[in-house]
């Protein structure tokens, strides 16, 4: 299968008179369709390392490609397409937009990348919202969902452009264990049915077992790595 | 574009108090700026109503002083098909006398007019507290402090002595009020068929030719074409504002201080939204961040700002010309003269009221810039980052 995802000794480092290195030459390929686990402590670096997947940051050095295209060369406008058509982001505290309600959330991304809906995308948008459980608030502005509404909400989002890539920091950080549990299977049905590729930060280490591979990240670099295909 | 307008109108639409505030803010502003601006004007078009309103803006003058001008007519004539921004045109034969009072003797100046044609110039008609203005034969009417203070009266006969010495009755028919007291004061007004008898000028003489014109602004130009179109060099074209410096010079200085006004109102109201604007990028800089993680790019996110500044110019637009012409309506209303007439009259004037609401959106859009320029800086991660 082809590596969706690919790094080649990156390097990031903060700051520019007190200089912190966050990571350390990492390397890492991503297979697609697969479901990949990132743990690792806080602080040690597997935020960064998403965000830079995500090209929200850049490397300080190293190549990223990104779906065969090489992305830490890219322009911010490149990158912003890039982002909207290949990548769905799910975080840990949610980032929906409150003015707008769940179902003009969803569609956000589509609108971004289209400038217009029509009858066939609000299908998919009703079915999506479907999928993740939120027929009853699709119509309720963000702000006044419970935590797991509007992660659910952040999920259907991610979803709206048929993706390549999910990209998840945390995604159930904040919610209880038995909506973190719903979550995942959802997240799973999805990596199935859809064939999508998802790299997840998680702390719970129940989560991490039911991915296809895990990776541990310690001090900047990849500590252990097992797939289990 | 429509999703940048969409978002804008939302981000508004959300915050309804701060935006009615902003807009608000901008209303204030352009209400002032109609405000003073139709205050001035309408003060300017009064005064200058009041000054050259009724009078001549072009007269046509002997060349030497005391003689008359020969075959006004053919001038006449030749003014009225050559220059069509002539509104009115009136011949005069004035000139100085005395007006015999039983044993004293009172200097006026008899002024001989066509009583239609010098109407459209002094509106007599308007002007006359006490009988009318039409007069036959040796039938004249006077100023009203002409009158009162001599004590003359309507129908009664009076002697009037030229300086040469010969002596004509004329009959008094009424007085008129031209608001300015140098005229009632002075004033005798007859046919001027009966001021060529008193004075002896022939048919064909007059003293003067007056004249309005379309622009009065326009009267130094017109009568320097008038010279040099003209063949006739026992003639001299005087125009008004050659005769009023001092009144151009004092309503050139009002304009320029109401303009200062207001442009420094409109600068502050373009700073209050500017700094406004800004700190809603703040407010707004994790909506934007999620924004650009998925993907919005920076001209779209910039636009937002421009738009909510082009929705708030609008809004505070419309707005400040309601309340501004209410301000202009109240004054109008409230701040009167003893006899019940506006102080300053209104005057609503709508291309100036329809350029500051122009004005509104010009300078609240261009107010956005800077908060449009620092949302497109914004960076996703920091948002991501820091939550």
């Amino acid at each position: 299968m082809d590596n969706v995802i690919k790094l080649n000794n990156v390097n990031k480092i903060y700051g520019t008179t007190i200089k912190t290195q966050v990571l350390f030459d990492v390397d890492l390929a991503v297979q697609q369709g697969s479901f990949n686990g990132i743990i690792g402590a806080s602080g040690s670096g597997k935020s960064t390392l998403l965000n830079i997947v995500g090209t929200l940051d850049k490397p300080t050095s190293g190549e990223v490609f990104i779906g065969g295209q090489r992305t830490d060369q890219m322009n911010k406008n490149e990158l912003a397409r890039l982002r909207n058509e290949t990548i769905g982001f799910i975080f840990q505290f949610h980032y929906l937009l409150p003015e707008f309600t769940a179902f003009e959330n969803v569609l956000m991304p589509y609108y971004i990348k289209n400038k217009k809906i029509d009858r066939k995308m609000e299908a998919r948008a009703h079915e999506l919202m479907d999928l993740v459980g939120l027929s009853k608030v699709k119509n309720n502005l963000a702000g006044n969902m419970s935590g797991g509404q509007q992660q659910r909400t952040a999920i259907a989002r991610s979803l709206i452009n048929n993706p390549k890539i999910i990209l998840a920091d945390e995604p159930t950080g904040n919610l209880d264990s038995e909506t973190t549990e719903i979550i995942y299977e959802l997240l799973r049905d999805i990596n199935k049915d859809f064939g999508t590729t998802f790299v997840v930060i998680t702390h719970d280490r129940r989560i991490a077992e039911k991915t296809d591979r895990i990776i541990e990240i310690k001090d900047g670099k990849i500590y252990t790595d097992f797939a289990r295909f | 574009m429509r999703l940048a307008f969409r978002i804008a109108l939302r981000f508004l639409t959300s915050s309804k108090g701060q935006t009615a505030l902003i807009a608000v803010g901008i209303a204030v502003g352009i209400s002032v700026q109609i405000f003073i601006g139709s205050l001035i004007e309408g003060l300017q078009i009064s005064l200058l109503d009041a000054t050259i309103g009724s009078a001549s803006h072009i007269t046509v003058n002997p060349s030497e002083k005391n003689t008359p001008i020969d075959d006004s007519g053919d001038i006449e004539t030749w003014l009225s098909t050559n220059y069509s921004e002539i509104k009115a045109l009136s011949p005069t034969l004035s000139k100085g006398a005395f007006l015999k009072i039983d044993d004293v003797t009172e200097q006026i100046i008899f002024r001989g007019f066509d009583s239609e044609k010098a109407n459209t110039i002094y509106k007599f008609d308007e002007a006359m507290i006490e009988g009318s203005f039409n007069l036959t034969g040796n039938e004249v009417v006077v100023g009203k402090d002409l009158a009162l203070e001599n004590d003359l009266k309507v129908g009664d006969d009076y002697d009037i002595i030229t300086p040469e010495g010969s002596v004509s009755t004329v009959r008094i028919v009424g007085y008129f009020d031209l608001k300015v007291a140098a005229i009632n004061k002075s004033w005798m007004i007859g046919t001027i068929d009966e001021a060529r008898t008193i004075f002896g000028y022939e048919d064909h003489q007059i003293t003067a030719l007056e004249m309005q014109i379309e622009t009065p602004f326009d009267a130094d130009l017109l009568s320097k074409l008038m010279i040099s179109d003209s063949v006739r060099n026992d003639i001299s074209f005087d125009n008004w504002k050659a005769q009023n410096e001092q009144l151009l010079s004092g309503l050139n200085g009002q304009s320029t201080s109401s303009l200062m006004i207001q442009v420094f109102v409109v600068i502050s109201v373009v700073l209050g939204i500017a700094s406004v604007l800004a700190i809603t990028v703040l407010q707004k800089s994790r909506q934007l961040g999620i924004l650009k993680a998925m993907g919005i790019n920076d001209r779209t996110s910039s636009l937002v700002f421009l738009f909510q500044g082009f929705i708030l110019g609008i809004l505070g637009g419309i707005l400040g010309i309601i309340f501004g012409l209410g301000l202009l309506l109240s004054f109008s209303k409230f701040a009167l003269n003893a006899d019940g007439t506006p102080v300053v009259p209104i005057f609503i004037n709508y291309s100036f009221i329809g350029l500051s609401g122009l004005i509104a959106v010009t300078a609240s859009t261009l107010a956005s810039i800077i908060p449009a320029l620092k949302s497109k800086k914004l960076s996703p991660i920091e948002v991501i980052k820091n939550g």
